[in-house]
């Protein structure tokens, strides 16, 4: 049932329509709507009257195939986890990570928690962290304006990272996650 | 033969265009009736273009990589057989091989490849809307057939040529107040084509995650948004021609599309989704028993 292929390693070469296209990405971000957290709370704001993220091109998108951006909403269970890899993975590339609130950044109030991870970055490239407790729908805003001249810039890169560092990633997750039963890599 | 490959081609850009425009317009339009600022007027180009430009690194299938095409080839098929505007010679296209029965055949082709590409991904939730989809589709077709009579009873003819011909003469000889019962059937009908609440129970974002093309990404989900552009603007273009006297000019069509375009975004605004059941058994009497109305005053 599954494609047992690793993917390839990003072709990190210059083309000359690359400044175009990160202009589209940065200012068509759609996000998978999935929340991992309680930070989930304060995504739903932002599609309201007072916040409209729509105007910056963001919109929500209910399967991860359609997707561009994956919101670490607050702590990460070590059962969560092994959903958001399954979900960041079938995620098509570019994809970008943008994690919110503290407990993404050290475990926030859960940092001695038996199964909330503390750091995220050990597990998943994080583009942009949002931090605060939870953080307002404004600083989420500002967390996406962020993300978007980052791609703009061209240096939104968390994907590539990821890809060249599968091994890296995969011995941590694999650390946490004790009953390890997915494919090689999630297509 | 080149000249025709060149004005279908250009057609299909500027169907393409218009679409994506007519897009941006509505989703500006659904914002403000919520009080929000929306998107900007080009968001569906930058859309596009980013879609066109994410890898595709995944398919399930023949008939997945095929569903894109059907759909684009059935919206560009649709399109090339309806007129444009009356007394054009430069883009005729192939309005004059085809008469209303073979577009309405053809409306359903697009729609057909892509049951066929959705089953083919496998996905449980695109599965449902395709067996959703189908069964409404064979709903609002019967409310159109019964629309498609009662100009084909009340005009003597299928052909869309002399349809449009025939509401040339004045506001008043337009079907819209030829046959009004009918046109209202017809504007009812164009909900569910188009996808508007309450008969948006195929994409269904909040319970079937967004249905058929819930596989779909990247490349091919910016040949179905492309198709789904470009169909909007023939299935429009079709309407104008069959009830609102064609289009005399390129300006007339613009405005009179525009307009069109406008009322399945307004319904849509305010009001929530029909269940599966609730949706086919109003497609099944009330835009039937409409177009009946009239087919009796026909007849009679």
């Amino acid at each position: 049932m599954y494609c047992n292929k690793l993917p390839d390693k990003p072709d990190d070469r210059k083309k000359i329509w690359d400044k175009v296209d990160n202009m589209a990405r940065a200012n068509s971000l759609w996000v998978t709507a999935y929340g991992t957290g309680c930070g989930a709370i304060e995504l739903r704001p932002l599609h309201t009257s007072r916040f409209d993220m729509e105007r910056f091109g963001i919109a929500m998108r209910p399967t991860p195939r359609q997707a561009d951006v994956l919101i670490i909403s607050g702590y990460l269970a070590v059962k969560t986890l092994k959903r958001v890899i399954r979900v960041y993975e079938q995620i098509q590339d570019p994809k970008y990570i943008l994690a919110l609130g503290s407990c993404t950044i050290n475990g926030g109030m859960y940092y001695d928690s038996y199964n909330t991870l503390n750091i995220l970055d050990r597990y998943l490239p994080v583009d942009v962290y949002v931090n605060g407790c939870m953080p307002r729908p404004e600083a989420i805003i500002d967390g996406f304006s962020l993300l978007m001249s980052k791609i703009k810039a061209g240096k939104a890169d968390g994907w590539k990272h990821y890809m060249e560092n599968l091994e890296y990633y995969r011995e941590n997750q694999k650390k946490v996650i004790h009953n390890w039963d997915l494919p090689d890599y999630n297509w | 033969m080149i000249s025709l490959v060149m004005s279908i081609t250009f057609t299909a850009l500027a169907a393409l265009v218009w679409g994506l425009l007519l897009g941006g317009i509505s989703r500006m339009v659904t914002a403000r009736i919520h009080g929000r600022i929306g998107p900007r007027l080009t968001q569906n180009f930058i859309d596009l273009w980013k879609l066109f430009r994410k890898k595709s690194s995944i398919h399930h299938g023949t008939m997945f990589w095929l569903a894109p095409m059907f759909r684009v080839a059935g919206a560009i098929g649709v399109l090339v057989l309806v007129p444009l505007v009356v007394g054009n010679t430069v883009i005729v296209n192939m309005s004059f091989s085809g008469d209303l029965l073979l577009v309405v055949y053809f409306m359903f082709f697009g729609c057909l490849g892509m049951a066929l590409g959705a089953g083919d991904s496998g996905h449980p939730y695109a599965v449902i809307a395709v067996s959703r989809g189908l069964a409404q589709m064979s709903s609002y077709e019967l409310s159109f057939s019964a629309v498609v009579l009662v100009l084909a009873a009340g005009l003597r003819t299928l052909s869309i040529e002399e349809i449009i011909m025939a509401q040339q003469d004045g506001i008043l000889s337009w079907n819209l107040f030829r046959y009004p019962f009918a046109t209202a059937a017809a504007l009812i009908t164009l909900l569910p084509m188009q996808m508007a609440y309450p008969f948006s129970i195929v994409l269904a974002p909040q319970e079937i995650p967004i249905g058929p093309p819930t596989e779909y990404s990247s490349r091919f989900l910016s040949f179905m948004f492309s198709g789904r552009a470009i169909f909007g603007v023939a299935k429009l273009v079709l309407f104008v021609n069959l009830f609102f006297g064609g289009a005399s000019s390129w300006i007339s069509l613009l405005f009179k599309t525009f307009l069109l375009y406008m009322f399945p975004i307004f319904v849509s605004t305010v009001f929530p989704r029909f269940r599966t059941e609730q949706s086919i058994r109003f497609l099944w009497f009330v835009p039937t028993s409409l177009a009946a109305i009239d087919l009796l005053r026909v007849m009679i």
